[in-house]
C-alpha cells in the first residue's frame, strides 16, 4: 500500500491549477488595493471565540509535536545556492517529520521563466539531492500541492502584484490564513527593494489575526551605520518583532547546548569565572577558500563575515549570566550586557592579526592563494584570517581574555569554544611527574563532529608518579545518533511559530559592529595582512599574539 | 563480534562484554538506557532487528530475554542460562545480548537482567507479545521505568485493553497508542484551522482495533462528545470525522500513506500519513521516558476535568 496514489495525484493538480488561474487576472490596477480580503477568503468559518483553545493539545501531551500553525512561506532568490542546498531540503525535512501544517505552502520568486512546475521540479532534485530524510513520495505530494512560482524582477510591479494574487490564491485553496513569512535569500544591496515592494503591494501588512515575516541572512551591513540603515529600513516595513535574522550557527544544537551545559547542570557554573578560568578561545576554521564568492568576499573579509555575527554570537552564550527565563527577551537581555562590556585591547596592532591565504599544499591538493584567485585584485588587503583578543569587563570575567580567531583554507574544518582553565595553584608531585600536564580545558565541539570534550589530568598506569592528559568526550553522534535536525531545519520551524529565541535581534547586531568597527578601521590604516600558508593554522604573527600573553592557541 | 556463552551467569555476560568491547577498540560508549526485550523465540528475530534500528536514534545496550520451554520432564528440572553476546556492527550501534533461560531460573530472569543493567541509564521493557497482565508488578516490569506492550499482538485485543486500563500503572505505553500519534497530531493541526467548537465525532476503522478505540476514548475525554465508532474494512484507522457547526472537519485515509483533509469551507488537501514501521514506533516510544499521561487518559475516556498528575 504505497504507490497506489500516483492517479488521483494527477487529478486534483489540475484541478488546483484551474482554479489558479482567474485571480492573477484582476490585481493589474495598482498598489493601492487595501489588503482585508485575503482574511476573508481564508477564514469563510465564522470567528471562533476568542477564548477558544484546541481541545486536542494539552501540555502534557508531549507525543503531540509543535506543528506550525497555517502558513506558507515566500522565498525571494529561489534559484541561488542557500535556497536550493539548504532551505528547500529543510522544508522538506519539516514536512517529513509533519511538522508542518496541512495546506503549507511554498512560493518561490526569482528571475526565471517557469511555470510551477518546473519550480516543483527544481524543489524535487534540490531535495532528493540535500535532504536529511529519506524521500517519501507521499510527503512530496503534500507539499507539492502547495507549490507556486512568480518569475520577476524586484523592481517588476506586475511580478509583486502576481505574489499577491497567488498569497491570496493560497488563503483561499490551501487555507494559508494570511500567515506568511517572506525569506529574502538574497544580497543585501536587494533588500531595500523588496521591502519596498512588499510595503507597496501592501503584502507586508497582515491581516487582523494574522501574521507577516521577514527573514533576513547576513551580512547584516558591513559596519555600524550601513547595518542601522538596513535595521531602519526592514523596520519601517516589519514590525521589529516580525524580523527574524538568520544566524545558522544558533539553529545547531551544539549550540542550544551550550546553555544547556552551563544552567541545567550544577558542575560547571561554578568553575565558569575568571577564578578558575584562565582565557577562552573561539575558533571557526575553514578548510576551503573564496570559491566563487569573489565577488561577495572582497573588501568584507573574514572578521566581518564570521566574527562579527557568529563568533561573538558564541561569545555571548559562553560569557553571558543566567537569563531570567527561556525567551527572547531575557536572552536578548543577557546577550546585549556581554556585548556592552566588551573592552577592545587598548593597542590593536598587537592584540589582533589579519592575513591572507597563501598559495600552498593543502591536504594533498595544490592550492592557490587569495591574491590569485578569480576576481581578486592582486593588491587586495582583505583579510581572510582574523584573530582578535577581547575583554569582558564584568565581575565574573574582568581580567580573562576571549581570544577569536576564524580563517578560509586552515588546516581542517572546525568550530569549537575553549575554555581553558588555570593550573591547579599548587602540585604536590614534582615538575617531572608533572611535565607533560597541559592545562584543564573544556571544549564545545559545534561542528563537525558534535559534541563536548573535558581535558585532565590523570596518572600514565604502571609509572611511579607520571601525569598526562586525557580527554573524557561527549558526541552527540553516540549519544543521540541521527536524531539532530539541521540547523535550517530548526530556524525555519522557529520562524513559523514566531518563536524569537534563536535569532539575533537588531540591537545585538548594532552593538557587535560596535565592538568590530575600531578593529576594521585600525586595520584599514595600518599594514597589510599577512600571509600564511594554506592548510596552516594561521599565520605565524597569530601565535606571537598569544605568546606574548604566555599562551598558544591549541591546534582543534 | 559474537561470543557464546552456554550454562553461564550474568557475571560471566558482563565479563564478555567488557572483553567484546575490548576487541572491537571502544571502551567507553554512550549509551542512554537499557531496552529488555522479553520475548519468545519465534518473536525474537524481529523484535531485536526493529530494537538495533531504533538504537540508531537511542545508542541502547539490548537484552533479550527468550524463555525456552524444555520438552522433557528432566530438562524442566535442569535450570540453564545461555547466553549470545553482541557488540559492534552486529548490534547497532550498541550491544545485544541474548539470554534463553530453561527451567527454574526463566522464573527468576530478572536476577539475570539486574545486573547487566547500564550503570544510571533508563531501563525499558519491552513485551513485543505475551506481556504479562500486570507489567508494572511484573519482575521484570518492575525493573523499568517504561514498559512497553502491543495491543495489535493479542488474541481478544478489546478484552485485554479493559485489562491495560485496570491495571495501568504511569510508565506504561503501548504500541497501538503510538500508532496513533501522527493521526493525533494531523487532527490537532486540522482543529488549529478549523478554530471551531466539536459537537460530533465518529472514528472509522476496521472491526476490534484497539488503536481506534484508544483513538475514540482520547476524542472523548477532550472533546467531551460522545464519539460513534464505525466499522469499515480497514485497514486500521481509515477515517475521522468531527463535526462543528460549520460542517465536518474530516480526515480520511481509505488505504495507502496518503489521506485527505477536509475543512469546512476550504478545498481539500492531501496529507501524508504513514503506517510506521515497528522500529520508528519503538524510536518515538524512547524519545520520553517519563510517564504518559495522556495515555492514561486514553486508556479511561472519561471527561476528565483535567489530566491527573498522577494516577
Amino acid at each position: 500500500m504505497t504507490d497506489e496514489t500516483t492517479q488521483p495525484a494527477v487529478a486534483e493538480e489540475e484541478q488546483v491549477t484551474d482554479a489558479r488561474t482567474s485571480p492573477p487576472q484582476e490585481p493589474a490596477d495598482g498598489p493601492t488595493v487595501p489588503p482585508q480580503e485575503p482574511a476573508d477568503v481564508g477564514s469563510a468559518l465564522p470567528a471562533p471565540p476568542a477564548d477558544w483553545s484546541n481541545p486536542l493539545r494539552d501540555p502534557q501531551d508531549r507525543r503531540l509535536p509543535r506543528v506550525a500553525g497555517p502558513s506558507g512561506l515566500v522565498i525571494f532568490g529561489v534559484t541561488g545556492d542557500l535556497s536550493r542546498k539548504k532551505l528547500m531540503p529543510a522544508v522538506y525535512d519539516l514536512a517529513n517529520r509533519g511538522l508542518l501544517p496541512p495546506g503549507f505552502s511554498l512560493v518561490g520568486f526569482a528571475r526565471r521563466d517557469w511555470e510551477d512546475q518546473d519550480f516543483a521540479q527544481v524543489v524535487h532534485d534540490a531535495v532528493k539531492e540535500h535532504a536529511r530524510t529519506p524521500f517519501r513520495e507521499e510527503v512530496w505530494q503534500q507539499l507539492s500541492e502547495g507549490m507556486r512560482f512568480i518569475p520577476g524582477d524586484f523592481d517588476d510591479d506586475a511580478a509583486f502584484e502576481a505574489l499577491r494574487a497567488a498569497v491570496e490564491e493560497l488563503d483561499a485553496s490551501r487555507g494559508t490564513s494570511g500567515n506568511y513569512a517572506f525569506y529574502l535569500s538574497v544580497p543585501p544591496k536587494f533588500f531595500p527593494k523588496v521591502v519596498e515592494q512588499l510595503k507597496k503591494h501592501g503584502l507586508a501588512d497582515a491581516p487582523e489575526g494574522s501574521w507577516r515575516r521577514a527573514v533576513i541572512e547576513k551580512p547584516f551591513g558591513h559596519d555600524l551605520r550601513s547595518a542601522e540603515e538596513l535595521n531602519a529600513i526592514v523596520h519601517e516595513v516589519f514590525d521589529p518583532e516580525q524580523v527574524f535574522r538568520i544566524d545558522h550557527y544558533l539553529g545547531k544544537e551544539t549550540v542550544q547546548n551550550i546553555l544547556a551545559l552551563r544552567f541545567a547542570n550544577q558542575m560547571f557554573e561554578p568553575i565558569w569565572n575568571r577564578s578558575f578560568v584562565d582565557h577562552v578561545q573561539i575558533t571557526m576554521a575553514e578548510d576551503i577558500g573564496i570559491g566563487g564568492r569573489a565577488g561577495y568576499y572582497d573588501g568584507i573579509g573574514a572578521a566581518r563575515d564570521v566574527i562579527q555575527n557568529h563568533l561573538l554570537q558564541l561569545m555571548a552564550l559562553t560569557a553571558m549570566e543566567e537569563p531570567a527565563s527561556f525567551d527572547a527577551a531575557s536572552l536578548l537581555t543577557e546577550k546585549l550586557k556581554v556585548f556592552r562590556a566588551v573592552q577592545l585591547p587598548e593597542d590593536l596592532g598587537r592584540h589582533t592579526v589579519r592575513g591572507q591565504y597563501a598559495g600552498a599544499w593543502q591536504g594533498g591538493a595544490k592550492v592557490r592563494g587569495y591574491l590569485e584567485e578569480e576576481g581578486i585584485d592582486p593588491a587586495s588587503t582583505t583579510d581572510t584570517y582574523a584573530a582578535i583578543k577581547l575583554g569582558i569587563d564584568n565581575r565574573r570575567w574582568a581580567g580573562v581574555p576571549f581570544y577569536l580567531r576564524t580563517g578560509k583554507r586552515l588546516g581542517r574544518r572546525v568550530t569549537e569554544i575553549a575554555v581553558v582553565f588555570q593550573r591547579a595553584p599548587h602540585s604536590p608531585f614534582d615538575s617531572s611527574a608533572t611535565e607533560e600536564l597541559g592545562q584543564n580545558a573544556i571544549v564545545i565541539r559545534v561542528q563537525p563532529d558534535e559534541g563536548m570534550t573535558v581535558r585532565f589530568g590523570s596518572k600514565v598506569p604502571g609509572t611511579s608518579m607520571e601525569l598526562r592528559d586525557v580527554t573524557m568526550d561527549f558526541a552527540y553522534g553516540e549519544s543521540f545518533t541521527e536524531s539532530s535536525p539541521e540547523a535550517y531545519e530548526r530556524l525555519i520551524l522557529d520562524v513559523l511559530l514566531g518563536d524569537a529565541n534563536l535569532f539575533p535581534r537588531h540591537q545585538e547586531v548594532e552593538e557587535s559592529w560596535k565592538i568590530l568597527d575600531p578593529i576594521e578601521e585600525y586595520w584599514a590604516s595600518h599594514g597589510r595582512p599577512a600571509q600564511y600558508a594554506s592548510g596552516s593554522w594561521g599565520p605565524a604573527e597569530a601565535d606571537e599574539m598569544l605568546a606574548r600573553d604566555g599562551r598558544s592557541w591549541r591546534r582543534p | 563480534m559474537k561470543i557464546d556463552l552456554t550454562d553461564t551467569t550474568a557475571s560471566k555476560v558482563n565479563k564478555a562484554l567488557v572483553q567484546g568491547r575490548r576487541a572491537i577498540g571502544t571502551p567507553a560508549v554512550g549509551m542512554v538506557l537499557t531496552m529488555v526485550i522479553v520475548t519468545d523465540e519465534e518473536n525474537a528475530y524481529d523484535a531485536i532487528k526493529a530494537a538495533e534500528e531504533a538504537s540508531h536514534e537511542h545508542p541502547s545496550r539490548t537484552l533479550v530475554v527468550i524463555k525456552r520451554h524444555a520438552r522433557t520432564p528432566r530438562e524442566r528440572t535442569h535450570s540453564r542460562l545461555d547466553a549470545e553476546v553482541r557488540v559492534g556492527s552486529e548490534a547497532g550501534t550498541g550491544e545485544t545480548v541474548v539470554l534463553r533461560t530453561y527451567g527454574e531460573v526463566s522464573e527468576h530472569a530478572d536476577s539475570v537482567v539486574l545486573p547487566l543493567l547500564l550503570p544510571d541509564a533508563p531501563v525499558v521493557v519491552w513485551w513485543p507479545s505475551d506481556a504479562p497482565a500486570n507489567p508494572s508488578k511484573d519482575p521484570l516490569g518492575a525493573l523499568g521505568q517504561r514498559r512497553i506492550t502491543d495491543l495489535y499482538a493479542v488474541e481478544n485485543p478489546m478484552d485485554v485493553l479493559e485489562t491495560r486500563r485496570r491495571t495501568y500503572a504511569p510508565g506504561d505505553t503501548d504500541l497501538a497508542w503510538t500508532r496513533l500519534t501522527l493521526w493525533r497530531s494531523m487532527l490537532a493541526a486540522a482543529l488549529d484551522q478549523a478554530r471551531a467548537t466539536v459537537t460530533s465525532a465518529a472514528v472509522e476503522a476496521e472491526a476490534d482495533n484497539p488503536a481506534a478505540e484508544l483513538l475514540a476514548r482520547w476524542l472523548e475525554a477532550r472533546l467531551r462528545v460522545p464519539v460513534d465508532r464505525v466499522v469499515t474494512e480497514g485497514p486500521v484507522v481509515t477515517a475521522v470525522r468531527l463535526g462543528t457547526a460549520d460542517g465536518e472537519v474530516v480526515i480520511d485515509r481509505p488505504e495507502g500513506p496518503l489521506a485527505t483533509l477536509t475543512l469546512p469551507g476550504q478545498p481539500a488537501r492531501r496529507l501524508a500519513l504513514k503506517v510506521r514501521a515497528t522500529s520508528e514506533l519503538i524510536a518515538e516510544e524512547l524519545r520520553r521516558l517519563d510517564a504518559d499521561e495522556m495515555y492514561a487518559v486514553a486508556l479511561r475516556g472519561e471527561h476528565t476535568e483535567e489530566t491527573p498528575a498522577h494516577v
